[in-house]
C-alpha cells in the first residue's frame, strides 16, 4: 500500500519539529529515515502511524487520508514497532503477540482459534515460538524486537512502520532484524542511525535535518560525503566495504579534520 | 541457552483463571453473609438468609422485628457498602495505574481523595443541615475532578504526560487538600466536627440504603464500561505510542480512565471516607497473580477488592468487641504482609 505524506508541519509548544514534509513510499519497498538526534524522524512516522496530527499537510495511505479515518482503521493498515515499550509489567511474549489483535476485535470479542494461529504463525515468522511463555520482560534486546516484528506482523497491516528499531541491540542482532524486515516484504519506513544499514537494507532514504527534508532517494544519492558531513557535523568519506564491497561510511570529529586542513 | 517453557508464566492462568473467578465469587457470597451474622448481636447465618430472601421475595411476615432491624436495616447496607467500596477503589487504582503507568499510583496519590475530602468537608461545615446528602457527594466529586484537573494540567507539556510530574503534583496537591481540610476542621464548630471526622477516617459503620446507592451505581457503570476497553488498556500499559500504533485512540481512552477513576473515587469517598490503600494493593496483587492482562484483571480486581473490604470491615468490629477501629488499620494490616508475599513470588517467576 502506498504511502502518502504531503507537506506536514508539526509544531510544538510554539516549537516548529516538521515544516513542509514531503514522502512517498511505493508498495512492498523499504524507506529509511535518516538525520540527527531531534531532527524530526520519529515526530514524523508518529504522523503516519495517527498518534500525532500535523498541524497542516495530509497523510495517506492508500487512498484513504489517515485522519478522516478512525484510529482503529489506522491500526489495521499501519503496524507500529515504537520506542516507547514500558518493560514493567509481565506480560507473557504470546499476550505481548496477541495484543496485534486488537484493531481487528470487537469491544467484547474474545480470542478465536484462527486469533492463535495468526499469533502462533507471527511467532514463528521471527523465530521466537519457544519464547511464547516467558515474560517479555525477561528477553534480551534482540529477542524483544523480534517479539514486537511479531505482534506487528499479527496485526496484519500492510505498512509496517520502526522507530530506531535497532537501538541497543549487538551488531549481530541489529543484522538479523533489519534481514527480517527487509524480507517482509511489507511497505516499510523505518528510521535509522546506522548509515551502512541504511544504505544496505533501504531501496530509498530520506534525509532529515531540524524538520526539513533535506534530501530523498536512492541511498547512493542521498548519502554524498558532502551531505552527510555538513548534516551530522562529522568528517566523512565513502570506502569501499572489503567484505560485500558496498559504500561504507567512515566518520571522524569535524574537529579533527579543521586541525588537519589548517 | 533456548528454553522452551510449555506453561504460562502466570501463577494462574488458563482453565485455572475460571476457577479462580468461581471461587472467589463464592467467597463474596459467604464473606458477606458472615459479615452480617458478626457483630455485638449475633444472628446465625440460616437467619440472615431468611431475612434477606423475605425481603427479596416482599413478604415480611412471621419475621422477628429485631433480628430483622440488624439484618436488613443495619448490617447488610453496612456491609454492601464495604464491598461496593472495595470494588470501586481497586478499580479506580487499576485505572490510574494504567493511565500513568507509575505502579505507585492511586487514588490517593493522586490527589484525588483529599480533593473528595475538601469538597465533602467544605459543604458539611457551610451548607450545615442544608446540604442533603446528595449535595455532600457532588460537592466530594467536584473536589476530587477540581484535583486531578490541577493535577494533569501541571504534569503535561504538550499534550504529553511526564509520569514523574504527575506523581509529584498529585503528592502536593494531596498535602495541600489534607492541609485546607485541616484548617476548615479547626474553624468548625464542635456539631459539624463529627460529621467531618467521618470523612477523614473512612468508615462504612454509618451506612443506610440510601448511601449505598451512589458508590454502588457509579461502580456498576463504570466497570460496565471499562470492562468493554479492557483490550486498548492493555495497550496502552505498554506504551502511549505503542496503543497508538495498535489503533487505540489514546487520548480518549486517557479521558475515560480519568473520568471514571474519578468519579469512582468520589462516589467511594463521599459515602464511605477516605479508605487507604485497597486502591494501591488490590490491582498490583491481581497481577500477580493473573499476569497484567486488563480482561482477567478487571473482574478479579472487582472481586478481590469486594472480599477484601468485607473481610476488614468484619476485623474492625470483632477484633476490639464492642469497640470499632478505624478501617484504615486493618486493610495495610491485613493486605500488606499478603501482598510482599505475592511480591516474593514474581521474583522467582522473572528468574
Amino acid at each position: 500500500m502506498k504511502i502518502d505524506v504531503r507537506n506536514v508541519s508539526v509544531t510544538i509548544d510554539d516549537t516548529p519539529i516538521l515544516g513542509d514534509v514531503h514522502l512517498a513510499v511505493e508498495p512492498g519497498t523499504v524507506t529509511g529515515l535518516i538525520g540527527p538526534n531531534g531532527s524530526g524522524k520519529s515526530t514524523l512516522l508518529r504522523c503516519v502511524y495517527r498518534a500525532l496530527k500535523p498541524k497542516c499537510g495530509t497523510v495517506h495511505i492508500g487512498a484513504d487520508d489517515v485522519w478522516r479515518a478512525s484510529a482503529r482503521q489506522a491500526g489495521r493498515r499501519t503496524a507500529v514497532v515504537a520506542q516507547d515499550h514500558d518493560l514493567d509489567n509481565d506480560f507473557s511474549v504470546e499476550e505481548t503477540v496477541a495484543m496485534g489483535r486488537l484493531p481487528h476485535k470487537g469491544l467484547l470479542e474474545r480470542d478465536t482459534g484462527a486469533d492463535r494461529d495468526i499469533v502462533g504463525a507471527a511467532l514463528s515468522r521471527v523465530g521466537m515460538t519457544w519464547a511464547a511463555n516467558r515474560v517479555f520482560a525477561s528477553l534480551s534486546g534482540g529477542e524483544r524486537q523480534r517479539v514486537l516484528v511479531a505482534r506487528a506482523l499479527a496485526q496484519q497491516a500492510p505498512v509496517l512502520l520502526l522507530d530506531e528499531p535497532t537501538n541497543h541491540l549487538d551488531i549481530g542482532s541489529q543484522h538479523d532484524l533489519l534481514e527480517l524486515v527487509r524480507d517482509l516484504g511489507l511497505t516499510t519506513i523505518a528510521a535509522l542511525h546506522d548509515l551502512d544499514h541504511a544504505t544496505a537494507y533501504c531501496d530509498n532514504l530520506v534525509l532529515l535535518d531540524t524538520g526539513t527534508v533535506i534530501a530523498a532517494g536512492d541511498p547512493a544519492s542521498v548519502l554524498t560525503e558532502d551531505r552527510v558531513s555538513e548534516v551530522f557535523g562529522v568528517h566523512s568519506a565513502i570506502v569501499s566495504h572489503p567484505l560485500t564491497g558496498r559504500p561504507h561510511f567512515v566518520t571522524a570529529p569535524a574537529a579533527d579534520t579543521a586541525a588537519e586542513t589548517e | 541457552m533456548l528454553r522452551t517453557e510449555t506453561a504460562s508464566p502466570h501463577l494462574v492462568a488458563g482453565a485455572r483463571y475460571g476457577v479462580l473467578v468461581i471461587a472467589l465469587a463464592a467467597a463474596l457470597v459467604v464473606a458477606v453473609a458472615l459479615s452480617i451474622g458478626i457483630g455485638t448481636v449475633d444472628v446465625p447465618v440460616g437467619q440472615v438468609l431468611e431475612v434477606i430472601w423475605a425481603h427479596l421475595r416482599g413478604d415480611l411476615g412471621g419475621l422477628d422485628p429485631l433480628t430483622n432491624q440488624i439484618v436488613w436495616d443495619f448490617r447488610t447496607p453496612r456491609v454492601l457498602l464495604a464491598a461496593v467500596a472495595g470494588a470501586g477503589l481497586s478499580l479506580a487504582g487499576l485505572c490510574l495505574q494504567t493511565l500513568v503507568r507509575n505502579p505507585l499510583a492511586d487514588p490517593y496519590v493522586f490527589g484525588v481523595s483529599a480533593g473528595a475530602s475538601l469538597g465533602a468537608v467544605i459543604a458539611l461545615t457551610t451548607g450545615a443541615g442544608a446540604v442533603a446528602a446528595i449535595g455532600v457527594a457532588g460537592a466530594a466529586f467536584v473536589g476530587s475532578l477540581v484535583s486531578l484537573v490541577v493535577v494533569f494540567a501541571m504534569a503535561q507539556r504538550g499534550g504529553k504526560l511526564l509520569g514523574s510530574s504527575l506523581v509529584l503534583a498529585g503528592v502536593a496537591i494531596a498535602y495541600l487538600g489534607t492541609a485546607l481540610t485541616g484548617f476548615i476542621q479547626l474553624q468548625a464548630d464542635p456539631s459539624e466536627l463529627r460529621g467531618v471526622m467521618f470523612w477523614l477516617l473512612g468508615s462504612v459503620a454509618g451506612a443506610t440504603w440510601p448511601t449505598l446507592l451512589v458508590p454502588l451505581l457509579a461502580t456498576v457503570l463504570t466497570a460496565a464500561v471499562l470492562l468493554t476497553q479492557a483490550r486498548p488498556m492493555n495497550a496502552l500499559s505498554t506504551g502511549d505510542d505503542t496503543a497508538a500504533g495498535l489503533g487505540v485512540a489514546v487520548n480518549q481512552l486517557r479521558l475515560l480512565l480519568l473520568l471514571a477513576s474519578s468519579l469512582l473515587t468520589a462516589a467511594v469517598v463521599s459515602s464511605a471516607g477516605g479508605i487507604g490503600f485497597v486502591g494501591l494493593i488490590v490491582p498490583h496483587a491481581v497481577r500477580l497473580v493473573v499476569g497484567p492482562d486488563h480482561r482477567k484483571v478487571m473482574p478479579l480486581s472487582l472481586l478481590t477488592g469486594a472480599v477484601f473490604l468485607v473481610l476488614v470491615d468484619l476485623a474492625t468490629r470483632t477484633v476490639d468487641k464492642p469497640n470499632e477501629m478505624p478501617i484504615g488499620i486493618f486493610t495495610a494490616a491485613l493486605g500488606a504482609p499478603f501482598f510482599l508475599l505475592l511480591l516474593r513470588g514474581r521474583k522467582r517467576a522473572l528468574r
